[in-house]
């Protein structure tokens, strides 16, 4: 009896356990490793004292070291005492806060881009959380949305127009990047089925569209349709610049969309086809009940991956002219108010793209776990 | 294809060629003009969102000439590379884009050159430090220059020319160009010579660098409109002349409304006390009065943009009045 003491379970060595055991095996596992663990963690040390220091403790946000609210660059700190250690000066990002956000939309009526935001949560929800209450009637919505932000954004039905050339900065990137993305995704789906198809004439034409867009750069179709379009309409139909803009980036991320999901719907076995059509499936059904949601699941990270892509590359319009985000940056600095402040309005705008960008890898992988569990795939 | 491209050619003459812009845009409302998206002293959006520059005062003395409201403009931004295909599709009715007026754009392009509101050119910029006042005394000195651009070349005849060497360092951008020549990575930054004061401005310590008085290009830079619409050309020409004019004779924003009962012939003709101009030109008879009083006059859109109390500091030189030894000139208002 005394000797069931010794059965007592011994713990597994210090250095295989704990924080000490995961440092050892994933940072310090041999003399290389541990040479470039050293190396980062030495540039941490330098960089992020240094990045918060100038980003928050010694930057300027409303007021300079003096105190002095700041109106122009000659206010901030780093520019008035060139010798003292001072840090950023936001001043610039929050007195044209405004403008970074809306672009030049008249402020008596920029609660129309502020209730299409809160509509576009409210539209986003049913597609974000499956198990939200009232999801059918949500999901009528959001199909509706586009034509609803349209009214909200642009005006009519009794609301004043605003011509999109008053539109600008964060306002124009999210409705490139939005609607880019939202009417790209049906487009996509169905050049991708297209292609597929065993109808010559249909999967000609998707694999010439999609073969002819991706074969271009983007900006060749924003050149296309900023500088050729107008001029192949016919007079008096003048398209509207961002249109002809949303118009290329919306074909633009369809062909790539089209590509991806036609790799989703390639990997879906082909007995997953044949069980559809012996149970008496049309074309239509099957694709919509049995291979569109085991393709597009099986698609997501690329889909999200894509749409990013399309995210950051709505930048580009600022080389046909319309002010974005970045855009409208560039337009601050080029004020003799502000000349000279490119740190702060480049920063600024790199973390409003990482926020959304960051936000959307992050939904996709929690995504990915939450449909990969529980569901056995055909194609797994 | 050489047909298919006739029929474009002819669709895009057909639709740019429509007379009649004036009535367009009375009958709109509003000016629609182009300007850059965004260049130091010349266009920018201030603080409360609204478009303000040197370039931008000449859309607003024409606005003010057809509507007496310097504020019915929209402005449409617009690059380097969309400027040309922008005007041409009749999106916007002038360009004030800090242009360069050349023979191929005038001709060739289809567009029509009103005049020259800002004579630039090519010029230098170093470190006060490297102690050289001359251009001629750069030999072998590293130059930060855009590829690609009508500068580089301009450069290398230079100091072909002048028999001297140098090393290129080529950069893309301005900002890079800013970066590069502050970091020291190159002696010599060269480009127009606005664009050089802008970048002298945001130094951290703007003494410590100097601009060249060599000037080696001639870059004269105006607003333009489409060809073919004669009328319309002479309303944003004599618009721009008035500022002139107004300068030459004595006028500006705030002495306007005296000048009225002046005795000199041609202020009266100018602020259409006498004879019918504005008629001429399907404008009002005060025209030129309501763009003196809500835009100024040249000097004072010079001063108050880029002139040397701005962040810029841009001296007359050759954009002052001819009498006072520049070569600014507008006929006569007569």
């Amino acid at each position: 009896m005394e000797n069931n003491s010794n059965f007592e379970t011994r713990k597994p060595p210090v250095a295989t356990t704990g924080i000490l055991g995961w440092c050892r095996q994933h940072l310090f596992s041999n003399w290389v490793n541990s040479f470039i663990t050293l190396l980062v963690i030495y540039f941490l040390y330098q960089l992020i004292p240094w990045f918060l220091d100038w980003s928050v403790f010694s930057a300027d946000f409303w007021t300079n070291y003096k105190g002095e609210l700041i109106v122009d660059r000659t206010f901030c700190s780093r520019v008035a005492d060139p010798e003292g250690d001072h840090g950023a000066c936001w001043a610039i990002i929050i007195v044209r806060f405004y403008q970074f956000m809306y672009g030049f939309y008249p402020p008596e009526q920029v609660w129309r881009v502020n209730l299409t935001y809160f509509l576009l949560v409210i539209a986003l929800l049913p597609l974000l959380i499956e198990k939200i209450p009232g999801r059918k009637h949500l999901i009528k919505f959001t199909i509706a949305f586009p034509i609803v932000a349209f009214i909200l954004l642009y005006g009519g039905f009794g609301f004043q127009i605003i011509p999109t050339n008053k539109w600008g900065g964060l306002l124009v990137t999210l409705v490139l990047g939005v609607f880019g993305i939202a009417i790209a995704f049906p487009l996509g789906i169905l050049l991708a089925l297209g292609r597929r198809s065993q109808l010559p004439v249909i999967s000609m034409f998707c694999t010439l569209f999609i073969e002819f867009i991706r074969g271009v750069p983007l900006i060749t179709l924003l050149f296309f349709g900023m500088v050729m379009l107008p001029l192949f309409l016919p007079e008096g139909l003048n398209l509207d610049g961002l249109v002809r803009v949303l118009v290329a980036v919306t074909l633009f991320q369809a062909a790539y969309m089209a590509e991806v999901i036609r790799g989703g719907l390639q990997a879906i076995p082909r007995g997953q086809y044949e069980a559809a059509q012996s149970v008496g499936l049309s074309y239509w059904q099957m694709n919509r009940k049995i291979i569109l949601p085991q393709a597009i699941r099986i698609s997501i990270p690329s889909i999200v991956n894509t749409s990013i892509g399309l995210f950051k590359d709505t930048t580009l319009v600022i080389i046909i002219g319309l002010l974005d985000l970045l855009g409208i940056g560039r337009g601050a600095l080029a004020d003799a108010t502000w000349m000279g402040l490119s740190n702060e309005v480049y920063v600024f705008v790199a973390l409003v793209f990482f926020i959304f960008t960051f936000s959307m890898s992050r939904y996709s992988l929690y995504l990915e776990k939450k449909l990969k569990t529980g569901i056995n795939m055909g194609a797994d | 294809m050489k047909k298919l491209l006739s029929i474009f050619a002819v669709l895009a003459f057909a639709f740019s060629a429509n007379a009649g812009t004036l009535d367009d845009v009375k009958n709109r409302g509003f000016l629609k003009c182009g300007v850059t998206t965004g260049l130091i002293g010349f266009a920018a959006p201030d603080d409360a969102g609204n478009w303000a520059g040197f370039d931008v005062d000449v859309c607003r003395a024409v606005a003010a000439a057809i509507f007496g409201d310097s504020s019915k403009v929209e402005f449409t931004t617009t690059t380097g590379k969309s400027r040309f295909p922008t005007l041409a599709s009749g999106e916007i009715d002038m360009l004030a884009r800090n242009t360069t007026w050349t023979l191929s754009r005038d001709v060739n392009l289809g567009f029509e050159f009103v005049g020259v509101n800002y004579y630039d050119g090519q010029g230098f910029m170093i470190p006060s430090a490297l102690g050289v006042d001359d251009a001629t005394g750069l030999d072998g000195a590293t130059v930060c220059i855009q590829t690609g651009t009508t500068t580089e070349l301009n450069l290398a005849d230079f100091f072909r020319a002048n028999g001297i060497g140098y090393e290129a360092l080529p950069i893309e951008t301005n900002d890079e160009a800013r970066e590069n020549l502050f970091a020291g990575r190159c002696d010599v930054y060269t480009t127009d010579a606005s664009g050089l004061s802008a970048t002298r401005a945001q130094a951290d310590d703007p003494d410590k660098w100097v601009v060249l008085p060599n000037i080696i290009s001639k870059e004269p830079l105006g607003p333009l409109v489409r060809h073919g619409d004669h009328q319309w050309g002479d309303v944003v020409r004599w618009s721009l002349n008035t500022l002139i004019i107004a300068e030459e004779l004595g006028i500006n924003s705030s002495n306007v409304d005296d000048m009225k009962s002046s005795n000199i012939p041609e202020v009266l003709r100018v602020l259409g006390v006498e004879g019918g101009y504005g008629e001429m030109l399907e404008l009002s008879n005060d025209f030129a009065y309501n763009i003196i009083k809500q835009v100024g006059n040249y000097s004072e859109s010079f001063d108050r943009n880029i002139g040397p109390d701005t962040p810029l500091g841009i001296g007359r030189n050759l954009n002052a009045l001819w009498t006072d030894g520049g070569i600014l000139y507008a006929p006569p208002f007569r």
